[in-house]
């Protein structure tokens, strides 16, 4: 798979194809016959046709289903996310008994960890709590997470990176040598001392939105460099394109350049850096959860479930693996998609 | 001075209850299964479940072998005047002789308390205030010069007494010490490192007396520290010590202690078995391998590649479902209570827990069978309705002021104290919990679902480990501030009586600033009357009548909400020889295992 993080997209948009995002009287200049499609018709084409980025586009549009609808599908099974159900529970070992109702005198646990109609996925060790629900529940807060950090990222990336390809000099300069320190922060470590240190309540948030709001910065805030060294590579290259020399001499001012010109030239590789930045935001989630700085407990969370059953790991290996089925799905599904996104998008692709 | 998870030594009385042989045999019974009835061989060695609690298993004298020890963390240092674990209490034996001993057998006997270095029991004035202790004479370091008194008294002061003072370790002597107000410690300016010390004297080479503030009938248990193990001045170099410790036992490092990596001993030849009634000095020599992780560990002891499993806190839960539930291990596994309590702090202070009514709808309103169960269950603790280990004087297992059905909680007694309360609809507050230790998760995500039943709201706030008893926690300040109305905690005693474990936690002169151990903020009068008067008492049985006293009064205030007596499920290979569970430590006796294995 390929991987983004350092900067490796580089979709440069020709300015024909592109010309429907740039200057209205190119457009109106009748560049090319009404037959021809847009940039946008084409890629849309070309990925239907990709059955690898299908399927992940489509595996991640069931993801959000499910995450927006998680209420509804636990309603529908009976078992809320924090609901005990302990009488399943073997309580000398804490595994899913094999038949609650005549638990024998020895210890006889179910392998599968309680998968029946009723707990389609099993229930955890020790509580008993049912898996389905906390995984869908876990969703819910691996993506929101993760959608907000990227959009965040992609905010201060784009403006950051826009304003040092574009005036150079020593704003460039300034910006670049920033992103280069951002870039060598150990940012585990700082989230780990930081969630550590944040106190019960700041901005007018607590408990579990104040944790949500310090993941989204962390991941956000620090992560944005990778998508400004993009941005500003674009710019760099499209101020110097002649369209912009055109607009340029026909007397546009800086503001209608960035903003109707280049700025529009930059929503197909942002878009496609978004998505694959999702799924490693969605991992960098999970690991803060993992070791233990996320979300509070009993809100459910991938990382904090996996840190949970490695403990159960001999007795109860579906509570291993139902979470980690379900962030390996998930990053998968959205570098799958990512994927495919990029390769509609690339003009040098053969169509 | 917190000692939570620190599990420092402990002191088992005459009067031990019954109840946790009982538990352990009905454990036993339940473990067994169908599979032979009651756990009789299974193993070549006839060993059974649990035999090491109450006896030797795989009795030998045969001398000879390497005793391979392997731990997950580390020491916090080998150094007997700066440590406070547990572990190394009971393995720093090795190599430190102290001035008392706990006996080095199973059972309720282990921790009477026997000469090591001294030549007798201490004698106390007749108000207990000055205890005089003689040693043996002739004893030699590893370089073959003599002990005196003087190096014992060096190394309390350096673990003890200034700015300076080692950091680890308790600071009793500091505490109980007369007129050593002012001293400094060895590491000051003056030109004798003892220069100072009043309270303690000595008369000659082999004699030395301690002058206390006040009362202190249970002063002997103190002298069972590693602290009073002797330190020659000229070779102590600070916190490095730990580097090379000059040996008083029947081992002596070899080569360097490496923190993180290892630690190799060697036998001493200066030392005289004579003079010694607890070390038998099997192995020929005693490897320690650190930083392995616990999985690994669990796994090469069950292979037999490991003996010891150092930490002595047993096996990580993974490796204990299939140990529990393997017919054929389970003869080498023991499960013993220790003297851990584990329990949840119901702050006096926060409101609406201010008022003595609502912390009872808290008691009350707890689930002690999903709290039992977060704590693994019956293998890993048995569940507690007073604050006293039941091993310890004055404990009374029969005590519960909160009774309910089948434990699950009484809702209607809980809504009837609300209601007293003034709060009929519940209230809202928060559970504190280190983030890194799974069942004190557990345990606070059962409480408040048990707690929700009565509309007590209870949001779960977790914190880091290590900063946990110390600013968290163990802050008042932060606990108000946070609304941190209850806090999960676990504690053992420095030395098991009531004194040595519950004055930390309940006496409203133990509340500080920072580092409070006393979270529940109990200062109550008659509590603290209490603790007061009980040390000046010298018969130990009017002194386990008031530490019955205070637990019942606690429980009544409601201060503490226990949850378990633990117990750990340790693993002993069938080549380990003279095992058995010591409660002074709350692990296997070190200085009595060999190895059938070359």
């Amino acid at each position: 798979m390929r991987r983004v993080i350092g900067g490796c997209v580089t979709t440069p948009m020709d300015a024909p194809e592109s010309s429907q995002y740039a200057d209205p009287e190119a457009v109106a200049a009748g560049a090319r016959g009404a037959e021809n499609r847009s940039l946008r018709q084409i890629a849309w084409q070309r990925f239907r046709r990709d059955k690898v980025g299908m399927a992940g586009g489509i595996v991640v549009v069931l993801l959000v289903l499910a995450a927006l609808l998680a209420p509804l599908l636990t309603a529908w099974f009976g078992h809320p996310p924090t609901q005990f159900n302990q009488h399943l529970i073997d309580p000398l070992t804490g595994g899913v008994l094999r038949d609650p109702d005549n638990p024998g005198p020895g210890v006889d646990l179910d392998p599968w960890g309680g998968i029946g109609a009723q707990h389609p996925l099993g229930v955890e060790p020790v509580n008993g709590r049912d898996l389905f629900s906390r995984v869908v529940h876990g969703a819910r807060t691996s993506l929101l997470v993760a959608t907000v950090a990227t959009v965040v990222c992609v905010a201060i990336g784009t403006v950051l990176g826009m304003t040092a390809g574009y005036f150079g000099g020593w704003v460039d300069t300034v910006i670049s040598r920033a992103m280069d320190i951002f870039l060598a922060f150990p940012l585990l470590l700082f989230a780990i001392a930081l969630v550590g240190v944040i106190p019960d309540g700041a901005f007018g948030l607590t408990g579990n939105g104040l944790r949500i709001g310090v993941l989204v910065f962390i991941i956000g805030f620090f992560n944005w460099p990778y998508i400004g060294r993009i941005v500003r590579g674009q710019t760099l290259t499209l101020k110097e394109r002649e369209f912009v020399e055109a607009a340029r001499s026909l007397g546009a001012g800086s503001a209608h350049i960035v903003f109707r010109e280049i700025l529009p030239n930059l929503v197909t590789p942002i878009l496609v850096y978004s998505t694959l930045l999702i799924p490693t935001n969605i991992l960098f989630e999970a690991a803060l959860s993992f070791l233990g700085v996320g979300i509070n407990p009993p809100t459910p969370t991938w990382g904090g479930m996996l840190e949970n059953a490695l403990r159960f790991y001999t007795i109860a290996p579906h509570f291993v693996i139902v979470p980690g089925l379900a962030v390996f799905v998930t990053v998968l599904a959205f570098n799958l998609f990512g994927d495919g996104l990029r390769d509609a998008f690339d003009p040098r692709s053969s169509d | 001075m917190s000692s939570h998870h620190r599990t420092p030594p402990s002191r088992r009385t005459r009067n031990r209850a019954v109840a946790p042989a009982a538990a352990g045999a009905v454990l036993a019974l339940l473990l067994a299964g169908c599979a032979d009835g009651g756990g009789g061989g299974g193993d070549a060695s006839g060993a059974e479940f649990n035999q090491g609690e109450t006896e030797v298993v795989n009795p030998s004298d045969r001398r000879g072998g390497t005793l391979r020890y392997a731990i997950s963390s580390d020491f916090d240092s080998p150094d007997p005047g700066n440590t406070y674990y547990a572990f190394s209490w009971n393995f720093s034996r090795y190599y430190a002789r102290t001035l008392l001993t706990y006996t080095g057998a199973p059972g309720e006997e282990a921790t009477e308390l026997q000469p090591d270095l001294a030549a007798g029991m201490p004698e106390a004035n007749e108000d207990s205030t000055e205890w005089t202790v003689r040693i043996k004479e002739g004893l030699r370091y590893e370089d073959g010069s003599e002990i005196t008194a003087r190096d014992i008294a060096y190394a309390i002061a350096r673990s003890n007494f200034g700015e300076q003072a080692l950091p680890n370790g308790p600071k009793y002597f500091q505490q109980f010490l007369a007129d050593s107000e002012d001293y400094e410690g060895p590491y000051g300016d003056s030109e004798d490192p003892l220069e100072g010390l009043g309270g303690i004297e000595i008369p000659d080479d082999h004699t030395l007396v301690f002058r206390l503030r006040q009362s202190f009938a249970e002063f002997p248990y103190l002298l069972v520290q590693p602290q009073t193990a002797p330190v020659p001045p000229d070779a102590d170099r600070g916190e490095q010590y730990q580097t090379r410790v000059v040996s008083s036992g029947p081992y002596k490092f070899d080569g360097d202690y490496r923190p993180g990596v290892s630690l190799d001993l060697v036998r001493n030849d200066q030392w005289d078995p004579e003079s010694d009634p607890t070390r038998d000095a099997l192995p020929d020599r005693i490897e320690v391998q650190m930083g392995v992780d616990q999985n690994e560990i669990d796994q090469r002891l069950v292979n037999g590649e490991l003996d010891v499993d150092l930490a002595g806190t047993g096996v990580g839960p993974a490796m204990r479902g299939s140990l529990v539930t393997d017919d054929d291990r389970r003869v080498n596994v023991d499960n013993p209570q220790g003297n851990t309590l584990r329990y949840v702090n119901i702050n006096t202070v926060v409101e609406p827990l201010d008022d003595l009514a609502c912390r009872r709808a808290v008691m009350y309103a707890a689930d002690k069978d999903a709290l039992h169960r977060a704590w693994g269950g019956d293998a890993g603790g048995d569940v507690a309705t007073q604050i006293l280990p039941s091993s310890l004087p004055g404990a009374d297992p029969d005590q519960d002021l909160y009774p309910s059905p089948e434990g699950k909680g009484d809702l209607d007694e809980a809504r009837a104290q609300l209601e007293e309360c003034g709060r009929p609809d519940g209230f809202s507050t928060s559970i504190g919990v280190r983030a890194d230790r799974p069942s004190e998760v557990s345990t606070a995500e059962a409480l408040q679902q048990a707690l929700n039943r009565v509309g007590i709201q209870a949001d779960i706030k977790q914190y880091p480990s290590d900063s946990y008893t110390n600013t968290q926690a163990g802050s008042p300040d932060f606990v108000h501030s946070n609304d941190l109305g209850l806090t999960v905690y676990g504690w053992a005693p420095d030395w098991a009586s009531g004194y040595g474990f519950m004055r930390e936690i309940l006496d409203g002169d133990a509340i500080r600033d920072a580092g409070n151990t006393n979270v529940s903020e109990l200062d109550d009068d008659q509590v603290n009357g209490w603790f007061d008067e009980v040390v000046t008492l010298d018969d130990p049985d009017e002194r386990a009548e008031v530490y019955a006293q205070i637990d019942r009064r606690a429980m009544e205030q409601a201060a503490i909400l226990p949850i378990v007596f633990e117990r750990t499920v340790l693993y002993r290979p069938p080549n380990l020889t003279n095992v058995y569970y010591h409660p002074g430590y709350s692990m296997y006796d070190y200085m009595a295992l060999g190895t059938t294995r070359e």
